[in-house]
């Protein structure tokens, strides 16, 4: 492979760990606070969705992120009232969900199927940075929603460690009970913190509709919701991590992809399994050694029951 | 003000137990109807079209029948290891390594009669469904690990390694490159009953819900599994060990698993292809919980959703999405899980100042 493709390659790299990251980083906020949510897939396919159908008929791609996340968001609602308030079972409804979704998305999406989209976000070159070779193809010649992905890991990671919002999640999360006692109100923080996960999640899936595609097709995710709660695992709950995570992902996906244009299909079948493998030997191991060292919130996926202690 | 309140009731409410499945439906359908409407579409029309998809002729009804049996029994499998509160995602994965073993034996086994042919199938399967579920399963049992991540992770390694063979060195060489493989020697094909698709896995999955019923409510095993799902620690007090449970449900879960993908590959397709489960292992979840676990209930629900499926499917030259079927499926679900914490607490109006 020369030297401009491996270029290309890891600039793809970038773009397909985009959604992943923007998906990631909400689910991992929620199970930071204790929700997991099993809905991404769903509130992926509804952003994306939502966002082409808005854009699509506007003109606007901004009303049609908009449109995006309020749809992962409602879906995200609906997961929260169901978990929180009515302390269901979490893995059973994040599973509804993503079946609700799935069918609301095609059946919403099935006069836009295949329809392409006139404009999309374009590249914005950044000045300096992008001038640098090999790092600037790379990193600083793609478009805002790439730079945003980016950011909003980078100030999630700062909530959460550096600041007191962060100790709050981060203590519901661990310690409902406890947190509970000093005033927190848990189920608001978890609302917060998994209807952000939805709106994230709705903004990665528009992410593919609006400019990765860009187009809609029905199940256009095609499990990439799952990669997504898989790296927050994999990231340990910490964005950081998760960044490196979701262009790791994001070249499995990309060398997948051109590996199969190729003609190469046999290898890229294991190459795929891949995450899945490797996120099971980090959850394996983060639980081996204890949850609290990693990072992973003791009280994930247990509804908080004030009258049971 | 009028303040609504959740109070817990002293007793589990039984009458609200029974009711919620069906309401559940009712409140499903209903916005579905209201989604269905708002495209421009009647309601009215587009269920009667469903029901008469599904039950309008013996043929519906064979073809109803067809699509619920990989239900009935995927549902099953994911029952027992949900009485344990083992949340088993992995009976689609199960399901594939359980038709790739089940190929594997119909694509290599050469010359043998139909009778050992088959039951060489279901063993395989059933043996590769269980290792598949025993991985999760031993993870879960000695070191705690999320059987619901885990499970799920490997439903795509499954998938994946299908997708491989049929792509790859088991690709038919006279298939134009579609990724399937050859078609099974006569001597694999399920038999099947009349002239219908109607195959032998039907009495598979009745034989299995015998069982199981059996097995739940009679047998001290049984019994243990379902106090451990219950409450954990009353089980560690009654000095029940629940690791080697643990490892058996997982292994059995898997096991059916394994066979429902079996009985689809030696019953429906009869070769090995991409897509033979269009998602079969996560409906038998919505099967199961909207059947309350009961391996009776389960045989009916399946046939519902059986129902469901092909007059989904039939719809579609009305115009009508496939799409339809899975807001359906996921709003019964959706409702199920809503309308359990009724069962549990009632909703009290609170006027101002009034005391409860």
């Amino acid at each position: 492979m020369s030297v401009s493709a491996i270029i290309a390659l890891l600039a793809a790299t970038v773009v397909a760990g985009t959604p992943i990251l923007l998906a990631a980083s909400g689910e991992l906020m929620a199970e930071k606070s204790g929700i997991l949510n099993l809905g991404v897939e769903g509130m992926m396919l509804i952003g994306a969705v939502a966002g082409f159908a808005v854009t699509h008929n506007t003109g606007n791609l901004y009303l049609g992120l908009l449109a995006a996340m309020l749809g992962g968001g409602m879906l995200a609602l609906l997961h929260a009232f169901v978990s929180i308030t009515l302390r269901s079972n979490q893995v059973v409804s994040g599973l509804a969900l993503t079946i609700l979704g799935t069918g609301i998305s095609g059946f919403i999406g099935k006069p836009y199927q295949g329809v392409p989209l006139e404009n999309t976000f374009g590249e914005v070159f950044i000045p300096v940075l992008g001038d640098i070779p090999v790092l600037g193809p790379i990193f600083f010649q793609h478009d805002v929603l790439v730079y945003f992905s980016i950011i909003i890991t980078v100030v999630f990671w700062y909530i959460l460690f550096r600041t007191r919002w962060g100790l709050v999640i981060r203590s519901v999360g661990e310690n409902p009970a406890a947190a509970d006692a000093v005033g927190i109100s848990v189920s608001r923080v978890r609302y917060m913190c998994t209807i952000l996960g939805g709106v994230m999640a709705g903004l990665g899936g528009a992410y593919l509709s609006l400019v990765y595609a860009p187009t809609w097709q029905e199940n256009m995710t095609a499990g990439m919701g799952w990669i997504a709660v898989a790296l927050v695992i994999f990231a340990m709950w910490n964005p950081a991590r998760a960044l490196l995570g979701a262009y790791l992902f994001g070249g499995v996906e990309a060398l997948t992809f051109r590996m199969q244009t190729a003609g190469i299909h046999i290898s890229t079948f294991f190459l795929s399994m891949l995450p899945y493998l490797l996120t099971i030997m980090v959850l394996v191991l983060v639980t081996i050694r204890g949850r609290e060292l990693a990072g992973g919130p003791a009280a994930l996926s247990t509804a908080y029951d004030r009258e049971e202690r | 003000m009028l303040k609504v309140r959740l109070i817990k009731r002293q007793q589990e409410s039984i009458s609200v137990r029974g009711l919620i499945p069906i309401f559940s439906v009712i409140l499903a359908f209903a916005c579905g109807g209201i989604l269905i409407e708002s495209a421009g579409f009647s309601a009215g029309e587009t269920y009667l079209n469903m029901l008469n998809n599904a039950f309008g002729s013996s043929y519906a009804i064979s073809e109803t029948i067809v699509k619920a049996i990989p239900l009935m029994l995927a549902g099953l499998a994911v029952s027992l290891a949900f009485k344990m509160k083992l949340w088993n995602i992995g009976a689609e994965g199960q399901l594939y390594m359980g038709a790739f073993a089940a190929s594997w034996v119909a694509l290599s086994a050469g010359d043998v009669p139909p009778a050992v042919m088959i039951a060489a199938m279901m063993l395989a399967a059933f043996v590769s469904g269980a290792v598949w579920g025993f991985i999760p399963g031993f993870l879960r049992a000695y070191w705690n690990v999320n059987e619901t991540i885990t499970t799920l992770m490997l439903n795509y390694v499954a998938i994946f390694w299908v997708q491989y063979l049929v792509y790859g060195p088991w690709k038919d060489p006279q298939s134009m490159g579609f990724p399937l493989t050859p078609r099974f020697p006569e001597a694999a094909y399920l038999p099947a009953i009349g002239g219908t698709r109607v195959h032998m896995g039907l009495i598979v999955a009745m034989v299995i819900a015998v069982l199981f019923y059996i097995l739940l409510a009679k047998t001290r095993w049984g019994y243990e599994i379902k106090v451990i799902g219950e409450s954990s620690r009353a089980a560690r007090y009654a000095g029940i060990d629940a690791t080697r449970k643990i490892i058996m449900v997982m292994l059995i879960s898997g096991g059916i698993a394994g066979i429902t993908g079996m009985i689809e590959v030696a019953g429906i397709t009869h070769r090995l292809q991409e897509g033979i489960s269009p998602g079969y292992g996560y409906t038998a979840i919505i099967v199961a919980w909207l059947a309350r676990l009961n391996p009776f209930a389960i045989i009916l629900v399946a046939f519902l959703f059986g129902a469901l499926l092909v007059g989904g499917f039939g719809v579609q030259t009305m115009g009508i999405p496939f799409s339809t079927v899975m807001i359906l499926e996921g709003a019964v679900l959706f409702f199920l899980l809503a309308g359990e914490i009724f069962i549990k607490y009632r909703l009290v109006i609170q006027r101002k100042g009034e005391k409860i």
